[in-house]
C-alpha cells in the first residue's frame, strides 16, 4: 500500500480580475461577458512551470522529515523546455540531482493525473519516495475563453509506501483519442472543438464507466464517495457527471473557478490538494483527470492527516495581489508586441558550459563556508574572504537557498532593462551570514526599505529570445508574500 | 622603502577636447583635439614623446581593442603603446602608466590619453555591455544609477538622514555643477538649474532623479608628462607636479563580507589615506583647494566628500548646504562642473579632471578660476559598483608645496 505523505500547492500571487479582461475584449467579442466573473492566477513574469514547481516542491518537502526524494515527476503542457529535462531543473534547484530518476510527464490535460499514478507504481516497485510536480503557465490567446478561464499554478504530492495522509485505494485508466483540444508541435496555441460535444460525447461518456469500475475494484458505492474532483471549466458538467455516475450534487468539489482558474494538467491535484486541507479521515476522494482519456483514482483519507494537514491552497489564495492591468498581463505572457527599448536587445546568450561548470551555484544557489573560519559567503571561491582568514581551499558547499536575509541597501531603477519596471535590487544579509546583492521579486513599489525581512525564490533572470535559453537564478522575496513555511 | 611619486614628475602639457554629444566626430578625432592642444601646451615634438598610454572603457563601441589606435591617430613613431582599462578610473589609470614610467627614468616624456565616444549608442545612458560570462548568471540586473542609488539608502539608515534632507543636498550638489558648467566654453551641459526642477525632475532609479546623474558624453583628454628638470629645461616656470597616485580595488570585503554597511566606499577611504600620506597631506580638510570628485551621480559626491575626509562622517550634508563646496566656497568642488556638467567620456575623465586642476594651479581657468590660485587639488575616481569598485586618488599641485 502506498500513500500521499504531503502535499502543497503554490498559486502565484498576482490576480487578474476577469472584468477585467472581458472589458477590454468586449468591442470585439461581446459574448465573453459571462465569463467576467471572479479572478485567475497569474504567474509573475519571472515564473513559468519550472519556478513554480521548485517553490511548491520546497514547501512540501521543506516540512518532510526523512530521506529525499529517489524520483522527481514533472507534468506539465506549458513547461519551457521542448527538449532539455524540465524536472532535471527543477532536481537541481533543490538540490536533489544526482542519483534520482527524474521524468517529464506532458502532451495532455491528462499528465497530472497520470504522473500521480505513475509515481504509485514507482513508490511500490523501488520503495522510494516519489515526488509529483504538476504545474502550468497557460499561454492563451488574447480575448480567447481559454484566456478568461484558466489560471497559473503547481501542486507538489509525494508518495511513499504506507498510509501517509490519503492512500491510494483503486485506481483505472483508459486511453481514447478523443481530441477536444490540440496543440501541434512548434504551436504557440491550444486549438479547441465545440464545447456542446466535449460534454456529450467526451466527459459525460467517457468518464462514467470509469468512475463505475473504479468503484468496483474498490468494492464500495458511488454514496461512498465524499468528494468529488474533476477539472472542468464547462459549466456544471462535474454535475452531470457525479449524477450519472450516481454521485450526489453535494459531494462535488469546486473547480477553484472564481479565484484561481483552470490550471491545466496540474488542477486535478490543485484540487486534491485543497480537499485534503479539510477532509476527515475516512472520507473518500475520487480524483479524475480528462485528456485523450480518463484516469480515476480513489483515495482514502487517513488518521496521518490531523497530524499533517496542508493549508498552502487557502495560504497562497490569500496571499493575492491585484494585477490591475489587462497590458501588463499581455506583457508579462508575451502577447502583444511591446517596444521593449534599445536596452533589451542586449545578447542574452548562455554559454552552456559556464553554466554546467557552475550549476550548483547557479541553479542549487550554493555558496562556501570557510571551515577555518566560518565564515559564510557567496560565491565559494579559492580564498576565503574574511580579512581576518584568508584561508585557501578551506571552503565546503553551503546552500543559500533556505537563509532568510534583511535588505541592507536597494533601490528601483527605471533605467536596466526589465520586463516589468521598475527593476528592485539591493544587497541581502542573511541572518545565517553572508550576503548577496541580488535582483528581488514580488516587491511592491513604494514598500521596499532598508531592513525589510527577505527570502530566497527561484526565478527566471533572464530570457534569451534570439535562442529562446531561459536563464534562471535566485531573487530575494518579502517573506511575507511567500507561503507560509 | 618605497618613496612615493611626490615631485618626481611635472607636468608639461595638458589639453582637453570640448565635451558632449560629439555627432561630427570620431574618436579619433577626439583624440587629436585634446592633443594637439596638450601638445602645443608642452612645447614638444610629437618625436619627443616616447611612451604612451591610451584609456577607454567601452572600446567595442569606437575605436576597438589595443594602443593601435592610439598610435595611428597621432602617428606616434613606433613607441610603446598601452591600453588601459579599470572602469571610470581608466583615464587616472593612464596617467598613473605615462608617471610611473617617468618617475622610473625609463622615459623623459610620455604621454596619456583616454578617449571615449558614448554617443554611438541609439539610446541614453551608459552602454549596454557583457558583465562576464558567470558574472551575468548571478549578478542583480544593475544599472549604473542603480548601482549607486543602493548608497542612498545605506546612508540614510546609517545616519537617519531624512528622505527629503538627503535629496535636497543632492540636488544642491546638482544646481552646483550646473552652475560652475555655466562657465564652462567646454563643458557638455552648460544651463543652469534651480533646486525645484531638480527635484521636480522623472526618477531614474530611487532615490535618483534625472539631474541626480551625470552627462554621458564624447570626449578626450590629455597629458604630457615628464620630470620636473626636463620641464625647466624646456622653459616651464610655474610647475604643476604630482604629489601622489594611489589606487584601490575591492577584494569582495564589501560584497560578499558583512563587515561592509553600505553606506561608503571602502577604497575611497583606503585610498585616500594612502594618497595623504604619500603627498604629505596632514589635515585635508584646510590643505586640499580644490577637489574633483567622481560625481557620476549626486549620492556619490556627497559620501566621497567623507571618505576623503573633507567633511565628517555624517556630516557632508550640511557642509554642502552650507555651501563649503561650492565656487565661492570655502574648498570647491567641480569647478568645473564635474561629470555632472562638463562630461563623463569614461576613459577621458579622470584625465579631464586632472585637466581643470592643472589650469587652477596656473591660474588660467578663465571665468571660472579661483581668485587665489590654489596650491593643491584632488582628482578621485570611482569605478564599477559601490559593492565592488576601483578607486583612484591623484594629488597634484604647485610643484615643491
Amino acid at each position: 500500500m502506498a500513500g500521499i505523505s504531503a502535499i502543497g500547492a503554490y498559486i502565484p500571487r498576482l490576480r487578474l480580475s476577469r472584468k477585467l479582461m472581458t472589458e477590454a475584449n468586449a468591442w470585439f467579442n461581446p459574448g465573453l461577458k459571462p465569463y467576467g466573473k471572479g479572478e485567475r492566477a497569474v504567474a509573475n513574469w519571472d515564473e513559468d512551470v519550472v519556478t513554480m514547481a521548485v517553490e511548491v516542491a520546497r514547501g512540501v518537502l521543506g516540512k518532510t522529515a526523512g530521506t529525499g526524494p529517489g524520483a522527481i515527476y514533472l507534468a506539465s503542457t506549458t513547461a519551457p523546455f521542448a527538449v532539455r529535462q524540465n524536472a532535471g531543473i527543477v532536481a537541481e534547484a533543490l538540490g536533489a540531482a544526482g542519483a534520482l530518476r527524474t521524468m517529464d510527464v506532458g502532451a495532455s490535460q491528462r499528465a497530472g493525473t497520470t504522473a500521480l499514478l505513475a509515481a504509485f507504481d514507482t513508490a511500490l516497485a523501488r520503495k522510494q519516495r516519489v515526488l509529483v510536480l504538476a504545474g502550468e503557465k497557460r499561454h492563451s490567446p488574447a480575448g480567447s475563453v481559454q484566456e478568461m478561464t484558466s489560471g497559473d499554478a503547481a501542486v507538489a504530492v509525494l508518495v511513499e509506501e504506507g498510509d501517509g495522509i490519503a492512500r491510494l485505494v483503486a485506481q483505472r485508466s483508459t486511453s481514447v483519442d478523443f481530441v477536444d483540444h490540440y496543440r501541434a508541435q512548434g504551436r504557440e496555441f491550444d486549438y479547441g472543438w465545440e464545447e456542446r460535444w466535449i460534454r456529450e460525447e467526451g466527459y459525460l461518456k467517457l468518464v462514467p464507466p470509469v468512475i463505475a469500475g473504479v468503484l468496483v475494484d474498490a468494492g464500495v458505492s458511488a454514496d461512498a464517495i465524499h468528494h468529488f474532483c474533476m477539472p472542468c471549466t464547462l459549466s456544471r458538467v462535474p454535475q452531470a457527471v457525479a449524477k450519472k455516475a450516481g454521485i450526489a450534487d453535494d459531494r462535488v468539489r469546486g473547480n477553484l473557478d472564481g479565484v484561481c482558474g483552470d490550471t491545466g494538467a496540474a488542477h486535478a491535484l490543485l484540487m486534491l490538494a485543497q480537499v485534503l486541507e479539510t477532509a476527515k479521515p475516512g472520507e473518500r476522494i475520487l480524483v479524475i483527470g480528462f485528456g485523450q482519456g480518463v484516469d480515476a483514482l480513489l483515495f482514502e483519507v487517513t488518521a496521518g492527516i490531523d497530524k499533517a494537514r496542508p493549508d498552502t491552497v487557502a495560504s497562497s489564495l490569500a496571499a493575492r495581489k491585484e494585477l490591475a492591468s489587462y497590458s501588463r498581463f499581455l506583457a508579462f505572457n508575451d502577447l502583444v508586441k511591446l517596444e521593449r527599448g534599445l536596452r533589451a536587445e542586449a545578447d542574452k546568450q548562455t554559454p552552456l558550459t559556464t553554466l554546467y561548470r557552475n550549476r550548483d551555484m547557479i541553479l542549487g544557489l550554493v555558496g562556501g563556508r570557510c571551515e577555518r573560519c566560518g565564515t559564510i559567503q557567496f560565491p565559494k571561491a579559492a580564498i576565503c574572504v574574511n580579512p581576518a582568514c584568508g584561508a585557501s581551499g578551506s571552503q565546503v558547499d553551503q546552500p543559500f537557498a533556505d537563509f532568510h536575509g534583511r535588505i541592507q541597501t536597494w533601490s528601483a531603477d527605471q533605467l536596466t532593462y526589465c520586463p516589468d519596471p521598475p527593476a528592485h535590487y539591493g544587497m541581502v544579509q542573511f541572518d545565517e551570514g553572508g550576503r548577496m546583492t541580488v535582483d528581488f521579486t514580488d516587491v511592491d513599489v513604494g514598500a521596499v526599505d532598508v531592513g525589510m525581512p527577505m527570502r530566497m525564490v527561484f526565478r527566471i533572470k533572464e530570457v534569451d529570445s534570439q535562442r529562446g535559453f531561459v536563464r534562471y537564478f535566485w531573487k530575494a522575496a518579502p517573506v511575507s508574500a511567500a507561503i507560509a513555511a | 622603502m618605497a618613496t612615493g611619486i611626490r615631485d618626481k614628475v611635472a607636468i608639461l602639457g595638458m589639453g582637453c577636447s570640448k565635451f558632449g554629444e560629439r555627432w561630427e566626430s570620431n574618436a579619433e578625432d577626439l583624440m587629436v583635439e585634446a592633443y594637439t592642444e596638450a601638445l602645443s601646451d608642452a612645447g614638444i615634438e610629437t618625436k619627443q614623446i616616447e611612451a604612451a598610454w591610451l584609456s577607454t572603457a567601452f572600446e567595442d563601441i569606437h575605436v576597438g581593442k589595443s594602443g593601435v589606435p592610439l598610435a595611428m591617430a597621432l602617428r606616434l613613431p613606433y613607441i610603446p603603446v598601452t591600453r588601459v582599462e579599470n572602469f571610470c578610473a581608466s583615464g587616472s589609470e593612464a596617467l598613473r602608466g605615462a608617471t610611473y614610467a617617468v618617475a622610473s627614468g625609463a622615459c623623459d616624456i610620455a604621454l596619456a590619453l583616454g578617449v571615449e565616444k558614448l554617443k554611438d549608442t541609439g539610446y541614453g545612458g551608459l552602454p549596454q555591455r557583457s558583465r562576464g560570462a558567470l558574472n551575468s548568471m548571478y549578478w542583480a540586473n544593475v544599472s549604473a544609477p542603480g548601482n549607486f542609488a543602493q548608497i542612498a539608502s545605506a546612508y540614510r539608515a546609517k545616519h537617519g538622514v531624512g528622505k527629503e534632507d538627503l535629496k535636497r543636498a543632492m540636488a544642491h550638489i546638482s544646481v552646483k555643477s550646473h552652475d560652475n558648467a555655466s562657465l564652462n566654453p567646454k563643458a557638455h551641459l552648460r544651463n543652469k538649474v534651480t533646486e525645484d526642477q531638480v527635484l521636480n525632475a522623472p526618477m531614474v532609479s530611487e532615490p535618483l532623479g534625472l539631474f541626480d546623474c551625470c552627462g554621458v558624453s564624447d570626449g578626450a583628454a590629455c597629458a604630457i608628462v615628464t620630470t620636473p628638470e626636463i620641464a625647466r629645461s624646456l622653459g616651464k616656470k610655474d610647475l604643476v607636479s604630482i604629489k601622489a597616485m594611489q589606487l584601490s580595488v575591492s577584494n569582495g570585503t564589501e560584497a560578499q563580507h558583512n563587515s561592509w554597511d553600505g553606506s561608503y566606499f571602502m577604497t575611497a577611504r583606503i585610498a585616500a589615506g594612502r594618497a595623504y600620506a604619500e603627498a604629505g597631506v596632514k589635515r585635508p580638510r584646510d590643505e586640499i583647494s580644490l577637489v574633483e570628485a567622481h560625481d557620476c551621480f549626486s549620492i556619490t559626491e556627497l559620501v566621497t566628500m567623507e571618505d576623503l575626509q573633507l567633511s565628517p562622517e555624517g556630516g557632508a550634508v550640511r557642509d554642502i548646504m552650507d555651501g563649503f563646496y561650492d565656487r565661492d566656497g570655502k574648498l570647491p568642488c567641480q569647478i568645473d562642473g564635474g561629470l555632472k556638467c562638463f562630461g563623463h567620456p569614461i576613459g577621458a575623465s579622470g584625465l579631464r579632471m586632472t585637466y581643470e586642476l592643472y589650469l587652477q594651479l596656473l591660474g588660467r581657468a578663465g571665468a571660472r578660476q579661483r581668485a587665489k590660485n590654489p596650491v593643491r587639488g584632488l582628482v578621485h575616481n570611482l569605478g564599477g559598483f559601490p559593492n565592488q569598485n576601483v578607486c583612484s586618488i591623484t594629488i597634484l599641485g604647485q610643484h615643491g608645496a
